[in-house]
């Protein structure tokens, strides 16, 4: 299943219909569904922005760890009838701990010996499998959802149609990102997480440990996953291999966004989700994930300059 | 009077809000031998890195033998005839010392087909330049197994092995006693009387001295200095940014 | 050791094995068999990007489906042209098709090839890291494009019909048996292509930007080149493994063909057995390989990948350069004295 719209009824152009007044109701709620999707989206992403864009580790198995936060959700949700994003915050210390643990494996594996990406990699696409693998053993491939009061209705402001499945977790993820944008820049840690991203050497001659800053950093990373897969769970029915799909989204939005910042975050997670938006909408959403991809290739035909190795 | 080999106007380059180079002009003539001096963080490397293609500078242009190098990469600089070592040495850490040299030899040197290689020219050479610089007894021995100093020997010789015209040292004899920096300006000394110009890149004052035909002095991006050896040397702005520490 | 000499000693390995399994006269292994050489190929063909060059290729299974959609595309042709294609062209076209598997997996191999050099030429510019979640993004996108084909059936997937026995010679062989002589052939090309590559002026140029790009360029490779020469050998063998396939499993729909057990085992066999020479791959194919086609028969499909996942982190944290690796340490260690 979809997260993207596809057209109520009443809005697709019928042939002879006046396609001025209908379409242009169309096209601001494929907008607004894709401002929605892109909040989403930001909270995605805010993991990698950490990780990948602040702290240059190649975390690609973060999608798994959303995953693995929305079945956590959804077991509290099923057994407690606890609301997910509740229990994503109740949640957030393990994923903390979960966090340091595999930052701390991955340095003394990788960083530390200077390994060449390829092995950083392997391991990362490692845990992501795993973790898929585990996931089907554990609860199979049925699709899994949550029951929360604001999964059904949908708010009507005029022609705009505004799911409370989709706002909801649109509002609290850029709640999320405010939380961490505060976080960074009115913090000592947050700061020093900061600097790092910018300079190594200075901060060790700061007498900061980076290595402790970045192992908090990619740990915060990793709690965010917590939050992001109670959001998905909200927004769509959720199975094993659906983290897949969001890797593509997720380095494209991060890329986009200018790496390591988070303001760029957001904006590039709305532009992806109205893209994606009009996308579903017009052409249907089995297209979705081209888009994302196409999207990354633009991306990373546009802006070299932040990306390439030099 | 004839057009210089290296030609450098006006090249500038920053990193986000920090300027490393803030308006370089400087030239290479034929077969000159240039030293290059300045405290660390200067901008030394980061001319380098621009001249042969390693960065981008985003403003001036490098000519080497009258022709533009901007947005050439710097495989092609190469085989130009550019060859540098790097300050910190980057050896291929698989590969043998000799198969280290193999590299250029087979992509700076000899830029064939691809695929089949005669063993023997090759190893041979290789060989033969390890011996410039006493590394070959080593020449089966990985690159971990090699010292500090052995280590810039090698990048020394790797990028001797590319046959440049032009052959920039950065920082090679960092490290190494007396008899062996004397070796080394000895090798570069030979170099150049093949018609090999050079720019050599220390911190030890002597070997500068005795080597370069001309100084130039770069501090925090900005050339302050450029000329004979004494001049240079006694010029008090020198002295009071660089050499008077 | 000249290549085409290796070539024949590993042709002449293969017949003797090929007869070895014809005397054994057991189906079950021709099956499994033929699973274990596809993924000496797919190992093989991987390494050539990922253990030469240093770069990781995420989306092998893309390439692979590039084979298995090939094949499916020209029998739906062969089937009916005259639906899809004017008079003239139907009638030259049904004479030739179905095109023997050989043929396939040429075509599979050329148009894989194309894809993998365009792919490559517009993300190898970058760092690595960015060609690796290219690769991946690619083989997502694909999956869409063919999920969206209902000319090669789309979601729903197609069958395939396989022939009925071949005569081969003085033999008369079983269809399954002449795939797994094909796949047989295609892996002892890929092991000698890789060993050429190896031991060339590609293979050292290929070391040079897996140890250190940069370098490599001041020294004068041509690293976007090479780099793209990598990546369309690695790309066109994957295509080839690919093309039989349909005719092996009878049944293809996209969900099981861009599997991830595809991307995983192209990564997990040659980082287990060693990705610095060909023996790497063909070692860990063959382990891995073995290992999961009795662990599917005994276990659950699902506790075998887990297996190799977790093989896959444990190898690349405690013994990055692969079962080769730790022999070649190992006679280091005794060697110095």
């Amino acid at each position: 299943m979809q997260p993207l719209p596809s057209a109520p009824a009443r809005y697709r152009l019928e042939p002879g219909s006046r396609a001025m007044g209908v379409s242009l109701e169309l096209v601001i709620n494929a907008a607004v569904a894709g401002l929605l999707l892109g909040g989403f989206y930001a909270a995605v992403t805010i993991g990698i922005s950490i990780s990948f864009g602040m702290l240059d580790v190649v975390n690609i198995a973060h999608p798994a760890f959303i995953i693995l936060g929305s079945y956590i959700a959804y077991l509290l949700n099923a057994s407690f009838g606890l609301d997910p994003i509740l229990a994503a915050v109740i949640v957030l210390p393990a994923f903390y701990a979960l966090g340091l643990v595999v930052y701390q494996v991955y340095y003394l594996s990788f960083e530390r010996r200077g390994q060449d990406a390829l092995r950083g990699l392997a391991f990362f696409f490692g845990l992501l499998f795993i973790t898929e693998v585990v996931l089907i053993l554990l609860f199979g491939v049925d699709y899994r959802y949550v029951e929360a009061p604001y999964i059904g209705p949908t708010w009507r402001l005029g022609f705009v149609d505004l799911p409370l499945r989709m706002l909801v977790p649109c509002l609290v993820s850029l709640l999320l990102v405010v939380i961490l944008q505060l976080l960074l820049t009115h913090t000592f840690s947050g700061r020093a997480i900061m600097a790092v991203a910018q300079d190594q050497l200075a901060l060790q001659l700061m007498s900061a440990n980076p290595i402790r800053i970045k192992r908090m950093a990619f740990a915060v990373s990793i709690a965010t996953a917590s939050l992001a897969g109670a959001f998905l769970i909200i927004i769509q029915p959720v199975e094993p291999s659906v983290g897949r799909e969001y890797i593509g989204r997720v380095f494209a939005i991060c890329v986009l966004g200018g790496m390591g910042s988070l303001p760029g975050t957001v904006i590039a997670s709305m532009l992806l989700g109205i893209v994606e938006s009009f996308t579903a909408t017009f052409y249907g959403p089995s297209w979705a994930p081209a888009v994302a991809f196409g999207f990354l290739l633009l991306t990373l035909a546009i802006r070299p300059a932040g990306i390439l190795g030099r | 009077m004839t057009a210089p080999l290296l030609e450098i106007r006006a090249v500038g380059k920053r990193f986000g809000g920090f300027v490393a180079l803030d308006g370089i002009d400087l030239y290479v003539a034929q077969g000159e031998r240039l030293g290059l001096i300045g405290p660390n963080g200067s901008g030394k490397s980061t001319l380098v890195n621009c001249i042969c293609g390693t960065l981008n500078n985003e403003t001036g242009t490098v000519r080497f033998e009258g022709r533009a190098l901007d947005g050439l990469p710097a495989n092609r600089r190469t085989h130009l005839g550019l060859a540098r070592s790097f300050q910190l040495p980057r050896p291929f850490m698989s590969l043998s010392l000799a198969d280290n040299l193999r590299i250029p030899l087979i992509y700076a040197v000899r830029r064939r087909s691809p695929l089949l290689v005669p063993p023997q020219e090759l190893e041979a050479r290789a060989v033969e330049l390890l011996g410039m610089v006493g590394l070959d007894a080593k020449a089966r021995r990985l690159p971990r197994d090699l010292t500090q100093v052995e280590m810039r020997k090698l990048e020394l010789v790797r990028a001797m092995a590319a046959e440049p015209k032009l052959l920039i040292a950065d920082e090679v004899m960092a490290g190494l006693s007396h008899s062996e920096i004397e070796d080394i300006i000895q090798l570069l000394l030979r170099l150049n009387a093949q018609g090999i110009s050079i720019i050599l890149i220390e911190h030890i004052m002597r070997a500068v001295m005795s080597f370069s035909q001309r100084i130039a002095v770069l501090v925090s991006g900005r050339k302050i200095a450029d000329g004979k050896p004494n001049e240079v040397v006694n010029n008090p702005s020198v002295v009071s940014a660089y050499l008077g520490q | 050791m000249r290549s085409w000499l290796f070539f024949c000693i590993a042709l002449s390995i293969g017949a003797l094995v090929f007869a070895f399994a014809l005397f054994l006269r057991s189906d079950y292994l021709f099956f499994a068999g033929y699973v274990v050489l596809q993924f000496v190929v797919l190992a093989t063909a991987w390494n050539i990007l990922g253990g030469y060059c240093g770069y990781v290729n995420f989306g092998s299974a893309a390439f692979f489906a590039i084979g298995v959609y090939t094949s499916v595309a020209l029998a739906k042709l062969g089937a009916n042209p005259g639906r899809y294609l004017p008079e003239f062209l139907a009638g030259g076209l049904k004479s030739l098709l179905p095109l023997p598997i050989p043929a396939l997996q040429l075509l599979a191999g050329i148009i894989a090839g194309f894809i993998g050099l365009g792919m490559g030429y517009l993300t190898l510019r970058l760092r690595g890291v960015f060609f690796a979640i290219a690769t991946l993004a690619m083989a997502v996108v694909l999956q869409t494009l063919i999920i969206n084909w209902d000319f090669v059936g789309g979601s729903r997937g197609a069958y395939i019909v396989r022939p009925a026995n071949l005569a081969l010679g003085p033999l008369a062989i079983s269809y399954i048996e002449y795939l797994f002589l094909v796949m047989l052939l295609l892996a002892v090309i890929a092991l000698t292509v890789a060993r050429l590559i190896e031991r060339s002026r590609l293979g050292y140029g290929f070391a040079s930007i897996r140890d250190d790009e940069l370098a490599a360029e001041a020294c004068g490779v041509p690293t976007l080149r090479l780099k793209l020469i990598a990546t369309t050998i690695s790309g066109a063998l994957m295509g080839m493994a690919g093309a039989p396939f349909p005719y092996y499993i009878g049944y293809v729909e996209p969900a099981a063909t861009f599997g991830l057990p595809y991307a995983v085992n192209s990564i997990a066999m040659p980082m287990i057995g060693g990705t610095t020479s060909w023996p790497g791959p063909l070692l860990g194919a063959i382990l891995l390989g073995s290992l999961q086609q009795i662990a599917t028969v005994t276990i659950s499909s699902a506790v075998n990948l887990l297996i190799v996942g977790v093989l896959l982190v444990g190898f690349v944290v405690i013994a990055p350069k692969g079962i080769l690796g730790l022999i070649q340490d190992w006679r280091h260690a005794r060697a110095k004295p």
